[in-house]
């Protein structure tokens, strides 16, 4: 198949040496001088200097015959230009744009662009999958003592919800100072105070108790150490 | 979008005419070029972000020119107030005429100054002088 990757920068680079190791004809078009020379260098006679917008070097690269063009510079604009009169001009059948800003997506698909990649949309989403759903917020670390006051919020499906705190098991030397509940009203917590899911429960722990703290605020109910509740379904 | 020398002289004339005009631009250094009487907003941004033309209220707006440096930059905001926006008139400026015939296909208002310029430059030549004036 023959593919042209427009913009000749890392992304650039390294696709078009994974393209022609799986043995496509690739041609990379770049406009700055030695960054198309040392793709020459490294992957062969496969470069072309020149600006991947302008219509008489899309001529000359051959744009007409092209399977697809995938534009990766680091400028949208550039990007939406190049799939845009790659497609209108040249009638190449598949047109692949990065987008920088992700918020562009939007607008790439709205114009025709048949693929889009957002490096950006793609390393957010990992780190929200990294991330716990429930996260403890340190609020204030206590100088010298090695404690900490933290901010949980009590998941809908916590063991503890429903749960006397003085029936909460904390790790040592964790107190829970604060319950705020959804309407947003703070207690001064009781030991027959029952928790509730959307509870904001604010602690004070050792910091190396806090993941500790966190697992037996969050914790999913099934795992917790009184067994499923009754409403859910388990065999 | 754009506060270039064209950008101002434009936001300038049509100000004066009693038209609210927001001048959109990158660099704040770029508002010099207006006059100091203009009374127009004057906007910090990159005009080829959604929510940058959002905040200025693009989607109010009756009538949009794109007029920065860049053709691709003209070209996206331009199709950005069109599509995204739905502003009525949209105007854009783009110096290669190879893509300025293009987008002019795919529905876009565009002028290239090249073209306009060769041949507002080609007339003058084939004029016949004029009796008197430059005092060469």
């Amino acid at each position: 198949m023959y593919i042209i990757v427009v913009g000749g920068g890392k992304v650039g680079y390294y696709l078009a040496k994974e393209l022609v190791e799986e043995g496509h004809e690739v041609l990379v078009i770049e406009k700055d001088a030695g960054k198309a020379e040392r793709i020459a260098e490294e992957l062969g006679d496969i470069s072309l200097r020149g600006d991947g917008c302008e219509a008489s070097t899309m001529e000359m690269a051959g744009f007409g015959r092209a399977e697809m063009v995938i534009a990766v510079t680091g400028d949208d604009e550039d990007n939406l230009v190049t799939c845009q009169v790659a497609k209108a001009k040249f009638k190449v059948p598949r047109t692949i744009a990065r987008i920088n800003n992700p918020k562009n997506e939007q607008i790439f698909k709205k114009l025709g662009i048949d693929t889009t990649v957002s490096a950006t949309t793609a390393i957010l989403s990992q780190i929200e999958q990294e991330l716990p759903t429930h996260p403890l917020i340190p609020l204030l670390t206590l100088k010298g003592g090695g404690l900490e006051i933290v901010e949980v919020k009590v998941p809908e499906n916590s063991a503890v919800v429903g749960k006397r705190i003085a029936d909460v098991l904390l790790p040592q030397q964790s107190l829970i100072a604060l319950v705020v509940d959804e309407q947003g009203e703070p207690k001064v917590p009781r030991a027959d105070t029952v928790l509730r899911a959307g509870d904001e429960v604010v602690a004070v722990t050792r910091t190396e108790n806090e993941d500790a703290l966190r697992a037996v605020l969050t914790a999913s109910a099934s795992y917790g150490p009184y067994g499923p509740p009754a409403d859910t379904s388990r065999p | 979008m754009g506060c270039g020398r064209v950008g101002a002289e434009l936001a300038a004339m049509l100000d004066q005419e009693g038209h609210e005009v927001t001048v959109l631009d990158r660099s704040p250094d770029a508002f010099r070029r207006l006059p100091p009487e203009f009374g127009g907003h004057r906007v910090v941004g990159n005009g080829i972000d959604q929510e940058v033309l959002a905040r200025i209220g693009v989607a109010e707006m009756d009538a949009f020119v794109s007029v920065t440096q860049g053709d691709n930059r003209n070209v996206m905001a331009a199709q950005m107030a069109k599509h995204l926006f739905g502003v009525q008139r949209v105007v854009c400026r783009i110096y290669d005429p190879i893509r300025e015939v293009l987008y002019h296909e795919l529905g876009l208002e565009t002028i290239s100054p090249t073209k306009v310029g060769a041949r507002l430059l080609k007339e003058a030549l084939e004029r016949e002088p004029a009796a008197s004036g430059s005092g060469d």
